[in-house]
């Protein structure tokens, strides 16, 4: 599936649709990406990897990713993401997985 | 030329490719196979055989992921090879040398790699900085400069050795580092709001500040005389253009409140500007935080249209001879391109060549164009007249895509 048909695809499904890992994994690496680096390690946004999260738990981080932080570039994933699945991409940062 | 590879005549610097091109028909490649035999004698009977091959109408294509350079042939639409090692190549770009044979890679993660196209091989490598965005060449081919995110500033390399001949630290992030005539290179503080000029024609840096360009210029170009560099801004609702012919150059908002009385949409990409955006009498930018490509008169800097559009531009890029402007879209809408009429600014063509369409580059004249499209792995390449696709290359999630002739440009 394309990457567009899933987001609106992911936009409409129910609440307890279980996150689909892969593509979640392939949009931190490919999309946060553009402005964190596509390992993560930072550009325009700052270092998201576990060493340098530090500061953060899991509902500071799924706060982050659905309200963005506003006056930066951080943008707000609410409209794309579900909370379940910044939950997911919170997890995924702070557990240092890679691809 | 040897008088062999004279008797061979136009069939010979083909021939001498150490893979042959992909998607030859079978008559083509069995002409191929026997030429191959008689260039293998070739090869041994001169010194070196890369020495026939031109690089003019060659190109790189960034595989982002894999950290290699794909090299592609423009006029057979084909890969000839691959440059590997190059480290982590996400938003990575290059520029060429003067003689189009070496390409100056800038990596996300500091490093910058000198290859040879001819020899598929990398010549020199440096970790230059933790993290950097873009580069360029100076007009006389002796220095490459780089951008950095961190520790910020721009650092100058001799093109030769990529040994270090300047550092220029700034207190950030620096964006939109471009050449312009006189060995010099302009680039842009996203912190503090700044321009600055570095001029290297003599022994050391002379450097020109220019203040109040507007909060977090992101991304800026200049234009292909070198005369206008345009900053966009992430932090205010215009761009700023400079007048780099006055001294000193004086910063002129353009297209001040664009987005006025219209709440802006979250940015998932930011879009780039480019040393494309001459079309016509005008120039095409993308907007930030809007579905438009912003127009402006290029003498005046007044707007002159805007032109809704499918989704946020990324890249708005004007065919060589400007008379349209091909535009592709920020995630999640990153499958589709819309060509702009320069004349009507209208919309004329959209289609989809498939999902995560990241770049596009036009043969010099503009007949076809290249479209990297990550996620199908492939780069795919069309008319630009028909708009009929030509062929499709296998590329591991390609990105960016450079043909040789920039080496040749300005601001690029
Ligand atoms: C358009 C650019 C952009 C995109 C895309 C983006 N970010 Fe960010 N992000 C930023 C910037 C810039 C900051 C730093 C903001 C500041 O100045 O505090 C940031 C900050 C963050 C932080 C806070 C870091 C800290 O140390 O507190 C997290 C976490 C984060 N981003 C995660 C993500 C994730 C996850 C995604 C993808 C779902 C993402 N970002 C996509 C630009 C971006």
């Amino acid at each position: 599936m394309n990457r567009l048909a899933l987001l609106l695809a992911l936009l409409g499904a129910p609440a307890w649709a279980e996150p689909d890992a892969q593509a979640l994994a392939r949009l931190v690496h490919q999309d946060c990406g553009s402005c964190h680096g596509l390992s993560l390690k930072g550009g325009l946004g700052p270092d998201i990897r576990a060493v340098s999260l530090g500061h953060h738990d899991r509902e500071s981080l799924q706060a982050v990713i659905l309200d963005g932080i506003p006056g930066t570039p951080m943008p707000p994933w609410r409209p794309l993401l579900s909370a379940a699945e910044a939950a997911w991409i919170a997890d995924y940062l702070l557990k240092g997985e890679d691809e | 030329m040897s008088r062999i590879a004279r008797f061979l005549g136009g069939a010979a610097p083909v021939a001498l490719r150490a893979t042959p091109p992909r998607y030859f028909g079978p008559d083509e490649r069995a002409v191929r196979r026997g030429l191959g035999g008689l260039a293998f004698l070739l090869a041994s009977v001169l010194a070196s055989g890369v020495a026939a091959q031109a690089t003019g109408d060659l190109g790189l294509v960034v595989e982002r992921a894999s950290g290699a350079l794909l090299v592609v042939d423009q006029s057979e639409r084909a890969a000839l090879g691959r440059i590997e090692g190059l480290g982590d190549l996400s938003h990575a770009s290059l520029v060429y040398s003067p003689d189009e044979r070496f390409a100056y890679v800038f990596g996300r993660d500091g490093g910058l790699t000198k290859v040879d196209i001819l020899e598929r091989r990398i010549v020199a490598r440096v970790m230059q900085a933790g993290n950097s965005i873009g580069g360029a060449i100076s007009d006389d081919g002796r220095y490459v400069a780089v951008s950095n995110y961190e520790p910020g500033g721009v650092r100058v390399f001799d093109a030769d050795t990529l040994a270090p001949v300047a550092d220029i630290p700034t207190g950030g992030k620096t964006i939109g580092l471009v050449d312009i005539p006189g060995t010099r290179f302009v680039f842009s503080l996203w912190d503090q709001g700044e321009t600055w000029i570095a001029d290297l024609s003599g022994k050391a840096p002379q450097i020109t500040k220019i203040t109040g360009m507007g909060e977090n210029p992101y991304d800026a170009l200049v234009t292909g005389d070198g005369r206008t560099y345009i900053a966009g801004l992430f932090g205010a609702d215009h761009l700023t253009a400079l007048d780099l012919w006055q001294d000193p150059p004086q910063p002129k908002p353009i297209l001040p409140g664009y987005a006025e009385g219209r709440a802006g949409l979250p940015v998932y990409k930011m879009p780039h500007l480019e040393g494309w955006a001459l079309a016509g009498t005008d120039f095409a930018l993308p907007a930030m935080g809007q579905h438009e490509v912003l127009w402006v008169d290029a003498r005046s800097l007044e707007e002159s249209g805007r032109t809704a559009v499918y989704g946020q531009p990324v890249f708005a890029m004007a065919r060589p001879d400007g008379r349209q402007v091909w535009v592709n879209f920020a995630h999640p809408l990153n499958d589709t391109i819309q060509v702009i009429d320069t004349l009507s600014k209208q919309v004329i063509h959209e289609f989809k060549p498939g999902p995560g369409v990241l770049h596009m580059e036009f043969t010099p004249r503009g007949h076809e164009v290249w479209l990297s499209v990550r996620d199908a792995g492939r780069v795919m390449v069309y008319d630009t007249e028909t708009f009929e696709k030509l062929r499709e290359i296998e590329a591991d999630s390609p990105s960016g895509i450079f043909f040789t002739a920039r080496a040749h440009k300005t601001g690029l």
